[in-house]
Parts: C-alpha cells; sequence; structure tokens
C-alpha cells in the first residue's frame, strides 16, 4: 500500500516544472532535491552564466578504496552522469529526464577523500538522442582524474 | 532465486571484499557467489537510490558502481586463485551499455568475470539483471590496471585472509 503510494506521487512530477522553477530562481538544488540519487552521493552545482560546474564534497560513504582512501569509481561515474543529466535538462528544457543509453570512462588518476568537481560538454545534441563528454577533477582543473562520453535518449 | 554459495569456494573472500567498500555497505551489497572464473553481486532496490523521479527507476550510476564493484571483485578472485595472492586492481575504464530500465522495487544482480589475466592488466566483462541474464539491464566491458601485491596493506589483508576457513593461502 505504501508503495503504491509513493509511486503515485512519483508520477505526477512534472519534470518541465521543476526545471523552469529551478532556472527562475537560479537555485539548481530544487532540482537535484528531487533526484534521490544525487542526495545519496551529496552532490551540488553550481551555474556561472551558460556554465554549471558540478560538485561532490569529500564524503565517507562514497569512499570504495578504503587503502588509499579514495572515492568508489562507480560513485564518479554516477556523478558524471548525473552531471550530465542535469546539463541537459537544464540546456534543453526537458519535459522527462533524459535516458542514459551508453556511458563509457576513462580513470586517469585515484580520486582521493577530497572535493571533487565535474563539468559537461553536450558534444552533439539530435532531436532523440544527445552525445554529452565530461570532465572530472580535485585540485587542479588540468589534472583530470577521469573523463567521460555517454549518450542519452531526450524524447 | 536459488543460491548454493558453499558450491562456491570464493564467496567468503569475495564477500569480506565488498564489506570493506564504504559505498557498497551503504548500497547494501551482497555476494551471493563468487569462484575463480566469476561473481554474482545483488543490489537491493531503495528508494534513496532513485534516478528517475518520473517513474522510481534507479539510477544508472547504480549499476555502475555494482559492475564496477563486481568486475574488480571478479579480479581479486582470478587472482587470489592463479597466484595465491591479494592484489588489489584499481579500474582503468569501463564502458555500460544500458539496455533497458530496471523495474522499481526488485533487486539487480551483476554477474562478472576475468575472461583474461595478462601481467599488467586485467580483463572483464559483466551482464546486470533482474529476472533473467537472458534479458539483460545492462552489459559491460572494462579493464583493470595490476598493481603489486605489497601495495595490500596488512591490516586490509588480515581484514580479507584472517580466520579464513579452507584451503586458500
Amino acid at each position: 500500500m505504501n508503495e503504491l503510494t509513493n509511486t503515485n506521487t512519483q508520477t505526477g512530477l512534472d519534470v518541465q516544472d521543476v526545471v523552469k522553477r529551478a532556472i527562475e530562481l537560479n537555485d539548481y538544488s530544487y532540482l537535484l532535491e528531487k533526484v534521490p540519487y544525487s542526495q545519496f552521493i551529496g552532490m551540488s552545482v553550481a551555474r556561472f552564466g551558460d556554465e554549471m560546474v558540478f560538485r561532490l564534497p569529500a564524503k565517507d560513504d562514497n569512499i570504495g578504496n578504503p587503502i588509499l582512501p579514495a572515492i568508489h569509481g562507480g560513485v564518479l561515474a554516477g556523478f558524471m552522469e548525473m552531471s550530465a543529466i542535469v546539463q541537459l535538462m537544464v540546456f534543453m528544457q526537458a519535459k522527462k529526464v533524459p535516458k542514459i543509453v551508453d556511458f563509457s570512462i576513462d580513470y586517469l588518476r585515484a580520486g582521493l577523500h577530497q572535493d571533487t568537481f565535474a563539468e559537461c560538454k553536450i558534444t552533439r545534441q539530435g532531436r532523440r538522442v544527445a552525445n554529452v563528454s565530461m570532465n572530472c577533477w580535485q585540485t587542479n582543473r588540468k589534472q583530470l582524474i577521469a573523463t567521460a562520453r555517454a549518450h542519452f535518449l531526450l524524447d | 532465486m536459488k543460491i548454493n554459495s558453499d558450491f562456491f569456494p570464493l564467496t567468503e573472500v569475495a564477500s569480506r571484499f565488498v564489506n570493506q567498500l564504504a559505498q557498497c555497505r551503504r548500497l547494501g551489497l551482497t555476494v551471493q557467489e563468487a569462484s575463480e572464473h566469476h561473481v554474482l553481486i545483488e543490489l537491493p532496490y531503495s528508494q534513496d537510490i532513485i534516478g528517475y523521479p518520473d517513474t522510481g527507476v534507479i539510477h544508472g550510476g547504480v549499476i555502475t558502481t555494482l559492475i564496477d564493484t563486481a568486475c574488480g571483485t571478479a579480479v581479486v578472485c582470478a587472482i587470489l586463485k592463479k597466484y595465491q595472492s591479494l592484489e588489489l586492481s584499481p579500474t582503468l575504464d569501463l564502458r555500460v551499455d544500458y539496455m533497458k530500465p530496471a523495474e522499481p522495487h526488485k533487486s539487480v544482480y551483476a554477474f562478472a568475470e576475468c575472461y583474461r589475466l595478462s601481467s599488467n592488466v586485467a580483463f572483464t566483462r559483466a551482464i546486470a539483471y533482474q529476472d533473467s541474464i537472458d534479458e539483460p539491464i545492462a552489459h559491460a566491458v572494462g579493464s583493470f590496471m595490476r598493481i603489486s601485491p605489497e601495495m595490500v596493506g596488512e591490516e586490509f589483508r588480515q581484514a580479507l585472509m584472517g580466520n579464513l576457513p579452507g584451503a586458500i593461502a
């Protein structure tokens, strides 16, 4: 019963409205709050004109390698994927959340237990599918810790 | 789902390995089976990991985390069996193709194998599914860099191998 009610409120979500309000208020935390996974890893975003920089603060729960310690590679991937989704939604005023088709990531160095940043570039946007590339760094924007590319279905 | 972990001798080691990773504990990942050839890990559904609030479908990033963990664990198991040593291989790259969304309120399973172990690189592939492996949610390939066993601290080795019943050195 409980699950059923939850599902209903989820389907009632107006994505286009959420994106519109986030842009109007220039407060993208409002958009991220609607996606439980972004809260789960603790990410946030700041917009500077046409640029958006995504931030994943150091968080104990996000650790994968306990020896270094380093952020779990999957969390970095999830953070970059979510960044790409938000970038697409904001610059397309999407009606729906873009659906991931494929995701390919190269790990360049260990993501240490500290704040991490990402930026995305919509390389090509067609009618049905968009190609996005993402870069991820920690202390220096020129020393990337990971780079990724992905396709999303728009609809 | 029928599980016989007794039949797969590396299940205990693989399970300890996954439990050492904070993110995996948080996600509630559990190792169902592990051998020198494969690893099977379960990801339970939860409201916290939803990526598509309009449908309740979990985020692709969680699937990537599950697959990365499963492939990494498969590498640990393969090296352990072949060289009798503990190595922790960092991921070099990972590519995930999403075939269909995961159904809400159901666990996702990842089946991973390390299909080739060279002197420097371990090659893996994985399938994520729910009801049947023949109806995959995602398919992935990934490569891992091998590092020397000395890089593994004594504390970590102890956490994985200490008091382990069976014949693994």
